[in-house]
């Protein structure tokens, strides 16, 4: 077994510069499961099977472990998402101002579903608990950018500057 | 010369109305000008008025303008800051009596305000700490440090402060259990993963006053005993974590955290920890395994984490509002702090107002004032002059209260009683054209969806509750819902393994109780009067109101509506799909829900 | 130990005040149901049957993880607990597949017992129920999860016990299963087989594949016994019927605490194989052919004798096996120094 991973890992196109550096840095820290989770997502955009059975192997830790952390919070993604992303809030005062037809503006105009990412690689659209600008509702943020004060029409707009 | 303040608000809810733009511009503008020197441009944290946003409000003289635009800077340097001329047209309008407000304090969102905890929101650069020890920053932690732990205790426990997260249990009683607790490292952990939708009180400390969250937690450390903190932060919030690193790092050099803390023996490292996008990880329990890296499922209490929290050392556990109380209770003394609240609700409360509601935005109140004055005084009443229906206060763990509740006090006890909760704070408010039905599957799908699927109850019980009421939202409903309904409610309410599922049931529980006739209409009569469930709606045109302008026919996905150029039109009920968008469309008001 | 005065059911007892209601409730001879509680394993308080109504709580807290204290008036089966225990059974049935009739489960199962001492017939709800494939690409067992309550004692086990941590709790809510990482099959994880997981199962969602449908719990006569396979000495129950094995259960009251490993779980099906000897086989023309006792034991000593006079005492060596007992090692190196040799080994040391 232990044979077999390493040939893998030889043999491996995958780069692991990432997760070794973002090891590295959390070596001495108690408890950076998660931490070291978000920082291989950020460096490689989700969570690569080879980068988390890496971490497995270096922390000492049964990936069964680590795949259950991934799996329950619902920052971490296991597939490759688009470049821009695309967050509806669902907040109370979004949900009473009209985020549904946002929703639906949006999946109609990328042709995807909640959670679906687009063929270029280029959008996902993803639904987010509440983002807490419930003054500006209908909101959705795109990346770090927030639209507020909403209508569906305004949404064709917003894509086109991305 | 005095340079006059400029008080830009860089809240998170200015900054995505543009504000940072706007500063861009009145920097580019005075400088045009030459007159850049007379002037210091802050930028603050949040006001509260985010729906006004952004937010300028110019010093001395303290005029408060409104949704300010990169386009409105020219005119606002030209005509005020140079020529003193008011800005009509960028003022606050009064939603009720359309006047302009001048003055930032003659605001009614403000004026019945008791602006304690947030007094540096909005008022200070949050990440510049002179302009924090320039209000009395870390004075109260000063105070504290002349005094011994249990004297600090006794000092909290006399404030009668409890805690703002929700439960209210008081903050003194905590931090003694604590302090008592046997342990050789001990730990404060400030819980900043405000998952409520609706609510951003919490964000909005951490991004105005963010040293006031840090010196409440070196206050708590040195009380029982602790070396060591964390500050558990939504991953949702990047500006706040930015504003808290800084502070860190400014508390770190000048002595506040570290080492030796003003000279005395007491040692304080503070560590921020992202949350990774689960609510459940508010629950404290479910906190602490987060921070421990393991999947946020809560754990049984007892133990309770004073005994053995995070690592299984001694924790002290609160929120954000809490800990941003305790530099206050510690400046200016008990007996002032205690003067503002009630018997058994000490000082203010922030609470969040959104929904159908004038003045969007977060309002902090003294324990004891009414709904009545927070949502019409304050809020400035409900948006349009529609008729107000209910409040949901404590997000999806609270319950909603009708118009003959809104006299209640405000105050943990009094909502309790009354079947909602204070919860963190977030006010929903609600009018007729809001179905208490709809609403109350809103926050079970929230909860739902956010059940960590630890425990029976809220796993699969609250799945069964979310189906039920799609079920009758959809006007699929049975004679026998609600009791199925009300049966599951207090299982889950009664065997849940925490707070989440232990007040998950209430958004339902509480509407069947002020509305079950509403819930009756949906199940037996097939109608949702407030015409927000589309199965149970028809769109109707007036035939006297259209004037054939075949806007709505043109619109129509489905080709439903058919009729003559200038001539009534009429609405295939076989063929339409309820998108509504006929209704948004119509110019003439020929449209109706029935 | 300081004692506590509580009242269980209109009992006064005085108990440890470190117990647990479920702890003092069992010293009184009050059963409690459970689902997730295991005296071994980490105390989790997950699957809320056990919840009991104590005087002055709000809500009603679960026996197993709540402790006692002075003056605690407990009531373990009032209206609210039944109540509360009965809507939680019918919860679990509206998203686990009622084929009784067939599971192997029956008769041993926990879901079972409490749905009948308290009368739930099924689940009143209707709904979406997930639906898992089965999987039985391994040899030992097959997991169901259609049939798992989410207890989370083979999890605790596998991560506790054997430390292998081949299954966790995936995703969250309604949607978490217990699985190994990225849904692999078990024998592409950790996973070492030792099926301790099986046998704190409460319910069907881990059967084993040895004696199914032959294997009714009310058919089978249990004999307690000792693993052969190694030195430690586990002893288990297997289940007899019509003088056969058909099954397994491991002894969870004997000083290994029902620990078990591959082979002494699964590892018992050579006691009918056909191809099993029954009696010493000495190859005569090229073929082995059965022979008694006293022949093959003059056999083994004469060639002793032959290759000793021949090539001395230290040609002989003896290997023997980890499934003897340390009295018949010490009989064997007797032996074996009898002979002449001090080349004794053991196959536990390759």
């Amino acid at each position: 077994m232990k044979e077999n991973l390493e040939k893998n890992y030889t043999e491996d196109p995958f780069d692991y510069e990432a997760v070794e550096e973002v090891l590295e840095r959390y070596q001495d820290e108690k408890g950076a499961l998660i931490p070291i989770l978000q920082a291989i997502q950020e460096a490689y955009g989700y969570l690569p099977r080879e980068a988390l059975e890496y971490a497995a192997r270096q922390l000492k830790t049964p990936l069964s472990k680590i795949f259950g952390v991934a799996t329950f919070y619902a920052q971490f993604h296991l597939t490759p998402r688009g470049k821009n992303i695309i967050r509806v809030c669902q907040g109370t005062a979004c949900h009473v101002r009209g985020a549904a037809k946002i929703m639906q503006a949006l999946r109609e105009q990328l042709d995807l579903d909640v959670d679906g990412t687009t063929e270029d690689l280029k959008f996902t659209l993803e639904s987010v608990a509440c983002i807490g600008a419930c003054g500006l509702a209908p909101v959705i943020m795109i990346n770090d950018d927030t639209f507020g004060r909403l209508t569906p029409d305004k949404i064709a707009g917003i894509l086109e500057k991305y | 010369m005095e340079r006059r303040r400029i008080l830009l608000c860089a809240g998170t809810g200015c900054i995505s109305s543009g504000s940072l733009a706007v500063k861009e511009a009145l920097l580019n503008e005075l400088e045009k000008r030459g007159i850049a020197d007379q002037f210091e441009i802050v930028t603050s944290g949040c006001h509260g008025f985010c729906e006004q946003g952004p937010i300028v409000i110019v010093h001395p003289e303290d005029i408060f303008y409104c949704r300010v635009q990169a386009e409105d800077v020219p005119e606002l340097v030209e005509e005020y800051l140079v020529n003193g001329r008011v800005v009509d047209r960028l003022l606050f309008k009064d939603p009720i009596s359309g006047e302009a407000v001048k003055n930032h304090m003659e605001i009614g969102f403000y004026a019945k305000q008791s602006r304690r905890v947030l007094h540096n929101c909005g008022v200070i650069d949050p990440e510049n700490v002179d302009e924090y020890l320039a209000q009395g920053g870390y004075e109260g932690l000063k105070n504290a440090l002349q005094m011994s732990p249990v004297e600090v205790i006794e000092e909290v426990k006399k404030s009668g402060l409890r805690g703002r997260g929700g439960a209210g249990f008081p903050t003194g009683l905590k931090w003694e259990f604590t302090y008592k607790a046997q342990g050789d490292k001990k730990y404060v952990v400030c819980n900043a993963d405000e998952g409520d939708p609706g609510a951003f009180m919490d964000r909005s400390v951490l991004e105005g006053d963010p040293h006031a969250v840090i010196e409440g937690m070196l206050i708590a450390a040195y009380a029982i005993g602790a070396d060591e903190g964390y500050v558990y932060v939504r991953a949702e919030y990047p500006l706040a974590i930015k504003r808290l690193r800084l502070a860190i790092e400014a508390a770190n050099r000048l002595g506040y955290l570290g080492k030796n803390i003003m000279g005395t023996d007491f040692s304080f490292q503070l560590k921020i920890k992202e949350g990774a996008g689960a609510f459940v990880c508010g629950e404290e329990t479910a906190l602490l395994a987060s921070i421990e890296g393991e999947r946020g499922m809560p754990r049984p209490r007892p133990p309770f984490p004073a005994n053995s929290g995070l690592w299984g050392k001694p924790t002290c556990l609160n929120n954000v509002e809490t800990f941003a109380n305790i530099p206050l209770i510690f400046r200016i003394g008990v007996e002032e702090y205690t003067k503002v609240g009630t018997e058994r609700s000490k000082g203010t409360k922030i609470f969040a107002l959104t929904g159908k509601i004038n003045n969007t935005g977060l309002a902090e109140v003294p324990m004891g004032i009414t709904m009545r004055e927070i949502i019409f005084d304050i809020g400035g009443g409900i948006k349009g002059g529609k008729k107000f229906k209910a409040v949901q206060i404590g997000g999806p763990s609270g319950g909603c209260l009708p118009e003959e509740q809104l006299d209640l006090p405000v105050d943990y006890d009094s909502l309790t009683a009354a079947g909602a909760m204070m919860g963190s704070g977030g006010l929903v408010i609600m009018d007729e054209e809001t179905c208490m039905v709809d609403l109350a599957r809103f926050f079970l799908t929230f909860t739902q969806k956010e059940s960590c699927g630890k425990c029976t109850p809220c796993r699969e019980g609250t799945k069964r509750m979310l189906e039920i009421l799609e079920r009758i939202t959809q006007g699929n409903g049975e004679d026998g819902d609600l009791e199925m309904l009300e049966e599951l409610a207090t299982t889950i309410k009664d065997s849940s393994l925490c707070g989440l599922g232990q007040t998950a049931p209430n958004p339902v529980l509480s509407t069947l109780r002020y509305f079950r006739e509403e819930y009756e209409e949906h199940i037996y009569e097939k109608k949702c009067r407030a015409g927000v469930c589309t199965n149970l709606v028809s769109y109707f045109i007036l035939p006297d109101k259209c004037v054939g302008c075949t806007v709505c026919a043109r619109n129509c996905p489905v080709n439903a509506i058919s009729g003559e150029r200038k001539a009534p039109h009429e609405i295939d009920q076989s063929v339409c799909i309820k998108c509504g968008v006929c209704y948004e469309k119509c110019k003439f008001d020929a449209i109706i829900l029935k | 130990m300081t004692k506590v005065n509580i009242t269980i059911n209109g009992q006064q007892l005085e108990v440890d005040a470190s117990m647990t209601i479920l702890e003092a409730a069992e010293s009184a001879g009050i059963e409690i149901p459970t689902f997730c509680h295991d005296p071994e394993l980490t105390r989790v308080g997950a699957c809320r049957i056990c919840v009991v109504e104590v005087a002055g709580a709000r809500n009603l807290p679960a026996a197993c993880t709540t402790p006692v204290s002075e003056g605690m008036v407990i009531e373990t089966e009032s209206e609210r607990v039944i109540k509360a225990r009965r809507v939680n059974l019918q919860l679990i049935w509206a998203n686990h597949p009622q084929d009784c009739l067939t599971c192997e489960k029956t008769g041993s199962c926990k879901l079972q017992d409490y749905s009948y001492r308290y009368n739930v017939t099924g689940s009143p709800y209707q709904g979406e129920a997930k639906v898992f494939e089965l999987d039985n690409t391994n040899p030992f067992f097959f997991r169901d999860l259609n049939k798992c309550i989410y207890c989370g004692k083979c999890v605790r086990k596998c991560f506790e016990v054997n430390g292998a941590g081949a299954i966790e709790f995936m995703y969250r809510g309604f949607n978490s299963k217990v699985t190994t990482a990225f849904d692999v099959p078990l024998e592409e994880s950790s996973c070492v087989m030792c099926g301790m997981c099986v046998d704190v199962c409460p319910v069907g969602a881990l059967t084993p594949l040895q004696g199914l449908h032959n294997n009714r719990p009310w058919e089978v006569e249990k004999v307690l016994t000792t693993c052969p396979y190694c030195g430690c000495g586990c002893t288990y129950y297997l289940h007899v019927k019509n003088d056969k094995i058909v099954g397994l259960t491991p002894n969870f009251e004997g000083p290994l605490k029902g620990h078990m490993c591959v082979k002494g779980r699964f590892g018992w099906d050579f006691v009918d194989s056909p191809d099993r000897l029954k009696t010493p086989l000495i190859k005569k023309d090229g073929e082995f052919v059965e022979a008694t006792w006293d022949e093959a034991l003059d056999l083994v000593a004469s060639k002793f004798k032959e290759v000793r006079a021949q090539y001395g005492p230290d040609a002989i060596a003896g290997l023997s096996s980890a499934r003897t007992t340390n009295e018949e090692n010490y009989l064997f190196q007797k032996l074996l120094r009898s002979l002449g040799t001090n080349n004794v080994d053991h196959c536990a040391r390759l």
